[in-house]
């Protein structure tokens, strides 16, 4: 099937790897990928921010070079996929771009929800019906416990285990991103792909708990966002899986930062990465 | 005090602050974590959570479409039965009605219950500068006052305390050991408080609900406090705000049982007080006087805007339960009456003048924890990103708006994109190599705590 293919602005400025893998990704599973010539960014940023007008200015740049066909585009990224799908509509609204952005929305799947062919269910997913901790999402129900004695303790064991080599059927801690967990049910898929794979998708405690990426939160509010990232990755850890994955590289590229500052042994690869690693 | 040239301190320099408290954080979350726990399983109970979470969010919109006319008719059933409304537009008309009845009444000592309409208003300063002894009942907001301390949770005032700092408070204030013992503490306190109950010449407390069709007002509570207040003093003085009202009793019945399920993980509160009218002739107990304060203080101007959906909260604590932000940084953080998700849309709808308060709309990741929790369905990350949109203009720094006016230019030529791509695939490694890059901007704010990708 011939798709469309947006990497995202991110993977296109700090892992264009991660594109490259989603295109092959894409070929293995039979597709014929063709990369959106001519787009940047889906505006997110500036939307989250509060700017419209500067969010619907590189919105346009991006939606017009999608073009108004009848592809489905695959967006390797959770946030930019639930950025155009339930975004683009609300912010092209009364402009000349209103039709285009609609249909743009409807035919934008994420990754692995095109890859576990749950696309239909995922675009028509009705974004007023809360999806986590619920029936209906890939999650079990959370049971959140606080800090410290709560908390599983790691598996005992060495280091070297065989299941925490990074080769095929090696376990891999999913971290849920908050627009692909909440927004587009992709917590489902994205643990569905890895299984396909042949992979062990793992929870780690606390794992509907944003990472504190946020964006410009990131930026803004750098403590909290610093101290959301350190419980996710205590939490990583407890897992004893050292391989971190997620369908938007800007949760890892946060968590990695985050990781590296404290010296922690944990790996962070985009889900196509490691799905094509498979292949 | 604060010296003349102190700049009001920012939702950022207060969460840093509630960082560096390991102590209260570890009580948060603990606090928070045990009451979503809660949550989830009362809510797992109910065969139909999502049709009743639909039922109560349609009882609180219709609640606001038919606002007036619910508000009269309650009014004119109070009244009839005895009871006395009086309509508040703001804070100082509110406390200026409570102040005038506890003159009136000559009371010297009033007993209080739990009332986030009280703290919105500051009602217990302006008492205390009139020269009236304000105890509060509620354990949670008896220890606050102790410590001083504002409330830091909606449901559970004092959870980000332990049990270790409670009995430093008790013993303080009893001027004797108290254990760190849970029960110890309660004994304390309830020892304490029922002279309080005693010498109470006015009581007051919230209201969790107004009923139209009874001119009832319904009040829940675990420790029998609010009961207290509401029945024993001769006069008992209700706050609420205007918009918590429901047409009947089997509205009630459908927003009780999510209030109690979302709030504390109960089927019901152990005492829900359905209080219709003060005491009638020939009945044992009640207060002479019942006495009922509306307020409006900001409300009325959202009923029809884009935010109404706001005022359909229910007070249940859920949001900031949930919420990542809240659990890092506590409720002090926001400094307002309402803190954690709900608290960041409110306030800054609630006091739209105050910068401070339009600065919490970015006290959030946009994570929708919230909006899945809440049992009535507020999309309280959708309005707290619409307020984010209302205010860019009016309020962002001058610098963040060129700096997105620029991005925007820039990023919407793809030749200007490609240039982008290049610079920092080519430049990155060498930023990656300097190790300390000079703390400005959203570069030195990534590089506070974290490398970069």
């Amino acid at each position: 099937m011939r798709v469309q293919f947006f990497a995202s602005c991110l993977v296109e400025l700090l892992r264009p790897d991660v594109g490259a893998a989603t295109e092959r990704v894409l070929r293995a599973a039979g597709h014929e990928p063709v990369p959106v010539t001519g787009a940047t960014c889906c505006g997110q940023p500036a939307y989250n921010a509060g700017y419209a007008a500067e969010a619907r200015r590189v919105a346009r740049r991006t939606l017009r070079a999608l073009g108004d066909g009848e592809t489905t585009c695959v967006v390797a990224s959770g946030s930019c996929a639930t950025m155009m799908s339930h975004h683009w509509p609300e912010l092209f609204e009364g402009t000349a771009d209103a039709d285009a952005a609609r249909r743009a929305a409807a035919r934008t799947v994420e990754l692995t929800a095109f890859l576990t062919g749950s696309a239909a269910a995922v675009i028509s997913k009705d974004r007023s019906q809360p999806a986590g901790g619920e029936p209906g999402l890939g999650v079990e129900t959370p049971v959140p416990a606080g800090p410290g004695e709560d908390r599983p303790l790691p598996p005992t064991g060495g280091g070297d285990e065989p299941s925490r080599a990074i080769g095929a059927g090696g376990a891999v801690v999913v971290h849920d991103s908050c627009h692909a967990l909440r927004e587009l049910g992709a917590g489902t898929t994205v643990r569905r792909a890895l299984s396909d794979a042949g992979r062990t998708p793992t929870d780690a405690e606390g794992t509907e708990r944003c990472c504190g990426f946020g964006g410009s939160f990131s930026v803004k509010m750098p403590g909290v966002s610093v101290a959301m990232a350190d419980e996710k990755l205590d939490n990583f850890a407890a897992t004893g899986c050292e391989q971190v994955t997620s369908c938007d590289l800007s949760c890892l590229l946060h968590l990695q930062g985050r990781a590296r500052r404290r010296g922690m042994e944990l790996r962070f690869d985009h889900v196509a990465t490691l799905l094509d690693r498979r292949t | 005090m604060s010296t003349p040239t102190a700049t009001p301190v920012s939702f950022g320099r207060r969460a840093d602050d509630a960082l560096a408290d390991d102590r209260m954080r570890a009580a948060i979350a603990r606090g928070t974590g045990l009451m979503v726990q809660r949550r989830h399983e009362a809510i797992a109970e109910l065969a139909n959570a999502d049709e009743l979470r639909d039922a109560g969010s349609s009882i609180r919109a219709a609640a606001l479409r038919r606002l007036p006319e619910l508000l009269e008719r309650w009014s004119d059933n109070l009244g009839a039965l005895g009871g006395h409304v009086h309509w508040a537009s703001d804070a100082d008309e509110a406390t200026a009605i409570v102040a005038g009845i506890v003159a009136r009444r000559g009371a010297k000592v009033i007993a209080k219950g739990k009332s986030m309409v009280s703290e919105e208003i500051h009602l217990n300063d302006v008492l205390e500068r009139a020269g009236a002894e304000v105890v509060e009942t509620d354990l949670g907001e008896f220890i606050q006052q102790l410590a001083g301390e504002p409330p830091s949770h909606i449901v559970a005032p004092a959870m980000h305390k332990d049990r270790f700092e409670v009995a430093e408070l008790l013993t303080a204030d009893r001027g004797a050991p108290v254990s760190a013992e849970i029960t110890a503490e309660a004994a304390y306190a309830r020892t304490r408080l029922r002279q309080a109950f005693l010498d109470a010449g006015v009581g007051i407390t919230g209201v969790n609900f107004a009923v139209a069709a009874a001119g009832s007002i319904c009040l829940v509570e675990n420790e029998g406090n609010g009961r207290m207040c509401s029945s024993l003093p001769p006069t008992h003085i209700a706050l609420m705000g205007l918009e918590r009202i429901v047409a009947d009793f089997d509205e009630l019945d459908v927003m009780l049982n999510l209030l109690a399920r979302s709030a504390t993980g109960q089927a019901l509160t152990v005492y829900t007080n359905i209080i219709t009218g003060p005491r009638r002739p020939g009945e044992a107990d009640g207060p002479e006087e019942l006495h009922v304060v509306v307020l409006d203080g900001g409300r009325s101007a959202l009923v029809d805007s884009d935010f109404s959906s706001a005022l359909h909260c229910i007070r249940c604590g859920a949001c900031l339960n949930v919420c990542p932000v809240y659990r890092q940084v506590g409720g002090h953080a926001y400094d307002s009456v309402y803190s954690g998700p709900i608290g960041a849309v409110l306030t800054p709808l609630l006091r739209p003048t105050d910068p401070a308060a339009r600065e919490l709309a970015e006290a959030s990741s946009l994570c929708g924890a919230c909006t899945e929790i809440c049992p009535v369905r507020i999309p309280l990350h959708d309005l707290l990103l619409q307020l984010r949109h209302r205010d860019a203009r009016a309020d962002a720094s001058r610098l963040r708006r060129a700096g997105f006016w620029l991005w925007s230019q820039a990023w919407s030529r793809h030749w200007v994109f490609r240039a982008t791509v290049l610079a920092a695939r080519a430049g990155m490694p060498l930023l990656r190599k300097i190790r300390r890059l000079p703390n400005i901007g959203w570069l030195g704010a990534w590089q506070r705590g974290r490398e970069l990708p």
